[in-house]
């Protein structure tokens, strides 16, 4: 993703989320996000059968 | 030597050396004479009487604030319970002399912290302990306590472990109980002791472990325990060495500590765990989201008051689609079942610890493979996969300038091979946790 596509999400996402950053903090945050996304991809990209179960489970 | 007479001397030690080391953000002396008083007498025997210990300040201890490394914490009303580890240490005859320096709220590999200062390793001590159970990994590697109770999520006792040259175990998820600590990632978080023999970790995991019902992750099979089976030594075990992924991404201390390690338990043949770099960005992504969920409240009321190298990786962690982290999770069932099926094969896996010994204090970034990348988030890429499925691991040392670790990795419940394969280690004298020159 380019730095301005992951600045348009941390502008749509702080006040969606109740958040204030401070002008100083923005390389920091694009540079964790643009992390995440890239792992975040890596993750999407694996194929999956419709019935995979996600891993935590709990009994009633 | 009497209980009172070694809690006099450790609390000694500790005024001395700690001035250095800033593994201690609490020293609980009176308490700690209290309790060794109470071993002399003979109203508290077991396994570990007058043994002391502390705890990574996650963790509750009576009467103070559960600081969990941060500032804001400092806030909350002192802890009205010990964390359940403690009560069993100290019913085993263990006693608690302090809580320990650790990165802020666990999100971190440094053992850095703005709020407290670095905790130092002691055999360089401008060289980082590694985190996040930093203080845990100093204090212990610097004589100051033989046993220390650290939390590992992603590789929080297994990075102090190798930095600090220590014997280190992450049992398996859902293993010892979680109560009375302060959380970073329910389905990702495990607790468990760091030591300089494997003798001595055994036994504290042994009197750590059963069922307790105020944490709902924790499972209900009975204690099984380990020490008995120490010395059984590793004729029959089957043993490979993970290939692939955790053969790059390092640099040659670690792929020397993993080969000399290999080499004494007669470890010829690789195996490769299937998918780990994906295994380590879905643990990330699992890590970021639930970790800046757990804090969004404080992150809108307070983010000036947290470390700023935390504040900004939670922020971006507010921000991960809802589907990538459900698409990890599912991942995470494949990975685990994909993992089973490779544990039919072999009974113990090794690998490295960290990708390098302790960098510098400081240090934000280093290069493995040609490629420049931040420190912080890097030095649990060996660890990660693994506790994402909470499988077993003992870290153990291997000796140096600088020392560095190599994890011991079992199926799930297996513990007792860990330990066995990391006690033949050290009996052969391939695994050491050794003494500073500066703290002997």
């Amino acid at each position: 993703m380019t730095d301005a596509q992951l600045d348009a999400i941390i502008d749509a996402m702080l006040p969606a989320l109740g958040l204030h950053a401070q002008p100083a903090w923005r390389d920091a945050i694009r540079m964790n996000l643009a992390v995440t996304y890239r792992l975040g991809a890596a993750v999407m990209a694996f194929p999956l059968l419709d019935e995979a179960e996600p891993a935590p489970v709990f009994q009633a | 030597m009497t209980a009172r007479a070694t809690i006099e001397a450790t609390l000694a030690n500790i005024a001395d050396k700690d001035r250095v080391l800033n593994a201690f953000t609490d020293v609980t002396a009176e308490r700690a004479l209290a309790q060794a008083d109470a071993v002399d007498a003979g109203q508290v025997t077991g396994p570990l009487a007058g043994m002391p210990f502390a705890v990574k300040n996650l963790f509750d201890v009576k009467g103070l604030p559960t600081r969990a490394g941060s500032a804001i914490n400092r806030d909350r009303p002192p802890a009205k319970r010990d964390a359940v580890l403690i009560e069993r240490l100290e019913k085993a005859g263990a006693i608690l002399v302090g809580a320990l320096n650790m990165g802020e709220y666990a999100y971190d590999f440094t053992g850095e912290n703005r709020h407290d200062g670095p905790s130092r390793n002691p055999h360089d001590t401008a060289r980082m302990t590694g985190g996040s159970s930093g203080g845990s990994g100093g204090a212990v590697g610097g004589g100051l306590v033989p046993l220390a109770l650290g939390s590992d999520t992603n590789g929080s006792i297994r990075v102090p472990s190798s930095l600090c040259g220590l014997f280190g175990l992450k049992p398996t998820f859902g293993r010892l109980p979680r109560t009375g600590s302060f959380p970073f990632v329910s389905s990702l978080d495990h607790l468990g002791p760091l030591a300089r023999s494997v003798r001595d970790l055994a036994l504290a995991y042994d009197a750590m472990q059963g069922h307790d019902p105020e944490d709902p992750f924790c499972a209900t099979r009975p204690a099984e325990p380990t020490t008995p089976l120490l010395n059984q030594g590793i004729e029959g075990l089957r043993i490979a060495r993970a290939g692939g992924y955790f053969r790059t991404m390092q640099m040659p201390e670690a792929t020397a500590a993993v080969g000399h390690i290999c080499a004494a338990l007669g470890v010829t043949t690789d195996v490769e765990i299937p998918e780990a770099a994906r295994a380590r960005a879905a643990a990330y992504l699992i890590t970021t989201a639930e970790g800046a969920a757990l804090h969004l409240g404080r992150l809108r009321e307070r983010p000036a008051d947290f470390d700023p190298d935390v504040r900004d990786r939670l922020i971006a962690g507010t921000m991960v689609p809802a589907g990538m982290v459900i698409q990890a999770q599912k991942f995470r069932r494949w990975f685990q079942e994909a993992m089973v099926r490779l544990f039919e094969t072999v009974d113990a896996i090794i690998a490295p610890a960290t990708p390098c010994s302790a960098p510098l204090i400081g240090q934000k970034t280093f290069v493995l493979d040609g490629v420049e990348l931040p420190v912080r988030p890097n030095m649990g890429i060996f660890t990660q996969p693994i506790s994402f499925i909470g499988l077993p691991v003992v870290a153990v040392p291997v000796a140096g300038p600088m020392p560095i670790g190599v994890q011991i990795i079992a199926p799930a419940w297996r513990e007792d091979i860990a330990l066995r394969i990391a006690r033949h280690l050290e009996a052969t004298g391939a695994a050491m946790a050794q003494t500073p020159k500066d703290f002997p």
